[in-house]
């Protein structure tokens, strides 16, 4: 077992795809991120976005969402490389783009590729896992970037 | 009104805006989690201790949407803000607890105006989560986008 394939080191996964309806567009944007064109149709066409969009938050809690889904296959992966995988918490994220506003009715397709992995030194056992995560909508564009820092043992 | 609103103007480099105090609840936490990221240290207290978080413990982007609302309620929903194109960073520096009780501050690092849109300018910022001990819980960086005083009074 080499720890980057355990660890699928340069292999991109679609997670998952998911349709961001107008209501759940404004419960999540009420509870977490009230600004105006996230919670009112009629605001957001007076806005910058020119129509009711998600809150940049709500789309990356939609890729965690996709990426917690795929633990058991990303497990299973490893398993079959011959590792077993503990996913931790994580540490952090970077370069987080919104490239483009989600709309009302967009698909958007979650994608994540691991990228590298380095031990940590003050967690004896656990590694350090960075992956590029992206968005797409239903035209190819990508609408968000990020890399994540994510906590992981691979044994 | 549009005198009132915390305009590009009103950013000074050094200053800073303190916001909350907000009380972190075991069951929004979990609610959150079982939405987005349903990961047992996110939704068990048996299974967080289990965890190097050690308890029952926040979701990273559950943290990240608290701290956005806080934002929201403490300067950005009274302001120009035209929204943000993304974050440099997001560091969780400690685990967010259910029954916390978290403060934000946002710190002006620099702004500039827009060379391609008169009344627009961007404010770069750094933004920290404390909990009640005054620990650092996360932190972010960004560079927003507020109208100037004309600017806003034109939206």
């Amino acid at each position: 077992m080499t720890l980057d394939a355990a660890l699928a080191i340069g292999e991109t996964v679609t997670l998952g795809r998911h349709t961001f309806e107008a209501d759940e567009i404004k419960a999540f944007a009420s509870k977490y991120d009230p600004q105006r064109f996230h919670v009112d149709e009629e605001a957001a066409k007076a806005s910058v976005f020119g129509r009711l969009c998600a809150s940049g938050w709500h789309t990356a809690a939609m890729w965690m969402k996709h990426t917690v889904a795929s633990f058991p296959a990303t497990a299973e992966r490893a398993r079959a490389r011959g590792a077993t995988l503990t996913f931790g918490p994580a540490a952090g994220l970077r370069e987080l783009k919104w490239l483009k506003p989600v709309y009302v009715g967009d698909t958007i397709t979650f994608t994540r590729t691991a990228e590298s992995h380095r031990a940590l030194v003050s967690k004896p056992g656990w590694r350090l896992l960075s992956s590029r995560c992206e968005a797409h909508n239903q035209n190819g564009e990508p609408v968000m970037r990020f890399v994540s820092l994510t906590l992981v043992k691979a044994e | 009104m549009t005198d009132t609103k915390i305009a590009y103007e009103d950013f000074e480099v050094g200053g800073t805006i303190e916001f909350g105090p907000r009380a972190v609840l075991a069951e929004e936490m979990i609610d959150f989690a079982t939405q987005y990221d349903p990961q047992p240290m996110h939704l068990d207290q048996a299974a967080g201790e289990a965890s190097l978080l050690g308890g029952l413990a926040a979701s990273g982007l559950f943290t990240a949407s608290i701290f956005m609302r806080m934002m929201c309620d403490g300067y950005l929903l009274n302001s120009t803000s035209q929204g943000s194109p993304g974050l440099d960073y997001v560091n969780f520096r400690r685990p967010l607890m259910a029954g916390d009780t978290v403060r934000g501050r946002t710190t002006v690092l620099s702004k500039r105006e827009s060379a391609s849109r008169p009344g627009l300018g961007f404010v770069s910022v750094k933004h920290e989560l404390f909990n009640q001990n005054d620990e650092l819980v996360c932190e972010m960086a960004n560079t927003g986008m507020f109208l100037m005083r004309d600017g806003g009074a034109a939206a």
